[in-house]
């Protein structure tokens, strides 16, 4: 702990920050769905983090950290998880179709 | 605060209801035989319009907000629903525009045993319940995260709704939408970070209280109205929108363009008005004005370009959506007592409402001259207006009220803004109303002029339409037409229960 020069909660806020960099440069820069969804995923990563360094930060009545921000965290990975799954839906069903298509020109 | 406030007021149930009669709904889809599914989700809808209603008269009566504890448990612990003035309009809205929907949809997504696709009424009746839903929680919630949820909700609901026909195109347009919904959703959540990491609520009533020139703020509200406005599909994160709503289905784009785009920018409004400390937020207000400016331009010249009916209806719902933030600088701008009192926070919500009417009964006509002629290209609309008369006079009354013209909703709305703008001094935002109504007449009338006109050759209807369908889209045109005959100024009612009214 002392080697530190920063302490953990400050590193898990400069991970999450730099995920969110990443996340956002991906989703925007991207042309591919898959890479656009990987992006997305990076850029929740980073948000997620942030919300645990936000649970460390307050905690308080000793605890060693906020429930609440850990609970929106696990409600937020749950709608994450869901958009990613509706997302891969939609990437399938795009894929199949253009083989479908693919599959016409051919024959 | 007056402890009054945050206790559970008579007619706070209603809020609950609000909510759950949609869920409860789409679990008793699943319950019913193929052949119920409509009539539960029209019986669900129209329970939904009566709990709206009832929500509205309550607000009205007490002129007071509703609230409701759930669970009995006060903000900052526990969660709140609040309706004030402006959401149970809202409510109303989505009730009437869902149910006239509903029953417009009947024809189309019925059941039939022996089609293609046996899920597609499943799909488009459980999504509609859960836009439902999911806007109704948008009105009415107060604790930031919960918003969060039910945006997550209406995403959720409407992308489906896009590439319910599954052509690889309505595919590509939905999951378009996706990536830049949740790429709003995102950012939206770290705003809700950096507020609940700076003041340790999330509640909108006691964040109101505590608020302060203070950057975590600033940044969070800059975070959370960047999220919003990718699923506003404000310009220029408009990209979006034309292909998701315009390769919908008739009775699905009418609600994405005429309510789903709405919900956002409801939170944007709660935002910038409620949480936002006055005096800070002019620059960012007229960076917003820019950016709508810049939307009723390019969507109303892009709306001129194109050849297909529904395209261009999808580009004028961007044009249309310019105009909604046109009310960040003039309601901050105005001197009225507060920016609720003002000309242009009136103005503002009635472009919504005469849009939503609007824009929902031009969609459901453009449904019903593709049924009717078996395409939706302008070049061949001659000689519609004497195969669908009734479909004619229905996109008639809504280019009426999306021009501007009155009497009509959309008159009213661009009048008092007009006026606001005039007021305030500002007239580069008068010139940019004008314009934009121009531009608008320019592209309906693109429409009006061949359905009017006599073709060469005699055209005939392909298919049979049910007059049910027909006047179901026409009723929302007459209601976006009768919006116009509302008085001319500020509402009372839309400022009940603001929350920097609230507080000191």
């Amino acid at each position: 702990m002392s080697l530190a020069p920063i302490d953990a909660a400050t590193l898990y806020g400069l991970t999450g920050a730099v995920l969110v960099g990443i996340g956002l440069y991906g989703i925007v820069l991207h042309e591919g769905f898959i890479r656009r969804l990987l992006a997305f995923n990076l850029l929740g990563g980073g948000v997620f983090l942030l919300f645990g360094v936000i649970a460390r930060r307050g905690a308080g009545a000793g605890f060693s950290g906020d429930p609440v921000p850990q609970a929106l965290v696990i409600t937020g990975v749950v709608v994450a998880f869901c958009a990613t799954a509706l997302a891969i839906t939609l990437i399938e069903r795009l894929a199949a179709e253009d083989d479908a298509n693919d599959g016409d020109g051919s024959s | 605060m007056t402890p009054g406030l945050m206790a559970t007021t008579p007619g706070g149930l209603l809020l609950v209801l609000a909510v759950v009669v949609p869920v409860i709904g789409i679990l008793a889809l699943w319950l019913v035989r193929w052949r119920a599914i409509e009539w539960v989700a029209i019986a669900t809808l129209a329970i939904n319009l009566v709990v709206s209603l009832a929500t509205l008269q309550a607000v009205r009566a007490s002129d007071a907000s509703l609230v409701y504890l759930v669970g009995g448990w006060m903000p900052p612990l526990g969660l709140a629903l609040r309706a004030d003035g402006i959401a149970a309009v809202m409510m109303v809205m989505t009730g009437a525009i869902v149910a006239v929907t509903a029953l417009y949809a009947r024809g189309q997504f019925g059941f039939d045993p022996h089609g293609p696709e046996r899920r597609r009424p499943m799909v488009f009746w459980t999504m509609l319940l859960a836009i439902t839903g999911a806007l109704n929680l948008i009105f009415v919630g107060e604790d930031l995260f919960n918003l969060y949820v039910a945006l997550e909700l209406l995403t959720f609901a409407a992308v489906p709704l896009v590439s319910l026909d599954g052509s690889r195109d309505t595919l590509a347009a939905a999951l378009r939408y996706l990536v830049f919904a949740l790429a709003g959703s995102v950012l939206y959540l770290l705003g809700v970070a950096v507020v609940y990491g700076a003041y340790g609520t999330l509640d909108l009533v006691v964040l109101a209280e505590m608020r302060g020139a203070d950057g975590a703020l600033l940044l969070a509200i800059a975070l959370m109205t960047a999220g919003l406005i990718a699923k506003t599909a404000l310009f220029p994160l408009h990209l979006w929108l034309p292909p998701a709503h315009a390769g919908a289905p008739a009775a699905a784009s009418a609600i994405l363009s005429a309510l789903v785009v709405k919900g956002s920018f409801f939170l944007i409004l709660g935002l910038w008005f409620d949480l936002l400390p006055p005096g800070l937020g002019a620059i960012g207000a007229n960076g917003l004005g820019m950016l709508g400016a810049g939307a009723v331009i390019v969507g109303s010249v892009l709306a001129l370009r194109q050849e297909r009916l529904k395209l261009l209806v999808a580009y004028s719902t961007v044009a249309q959506i310019g105009y909604l933030f046109l009310v960040f600088p003039l309601a901050t701008g105005s001197e009225a007592a507060s920016p609720f009192a003002s000309l242009a926070w009136t103005g503002g919500v009635l472009q919504l409402l005469a849009h939503a009417f609007a824009k929902a009964a031009m969609f459901m006509a453009a449904g019903l001259v593709y049924e009717a002629i078996g395409h939706d290209r302008i070049a061949g609309f001659k000689g519609l207006g004497r195969i669908a008369p009734i479909t004619v006079l229905t996109m008639t009354l809504a280019s009426v009220s999306l021009m501007g013209l009155p009497p009509s909703g959309g008159f009213s709305a661009k009048w008092l803004m007009l006026s606001a703008a005039l007021g305030e001094g500002a007239w580069w935002w008068a010139v940019v109303i004008l314009a934009g109504g121009l531009l608008a007449a320019g592209y309906v009338f693109r429409i009006l002029v061949p359905a009017f006109s006599t073709p060469e050759a005699p055209a005939e209807r392909k298919y049979p339409v049910a007059p049910v369908r027909e006047c179901a889209a026409l009723v929302l045109a007459v209601i976006a037409i009768l919006i116009g005959f509302l008085p001319l100024a500020p509402w009372p009612l839309l400022a009940i229960g603001r929350i920097a009214q609230v507080s000191p």
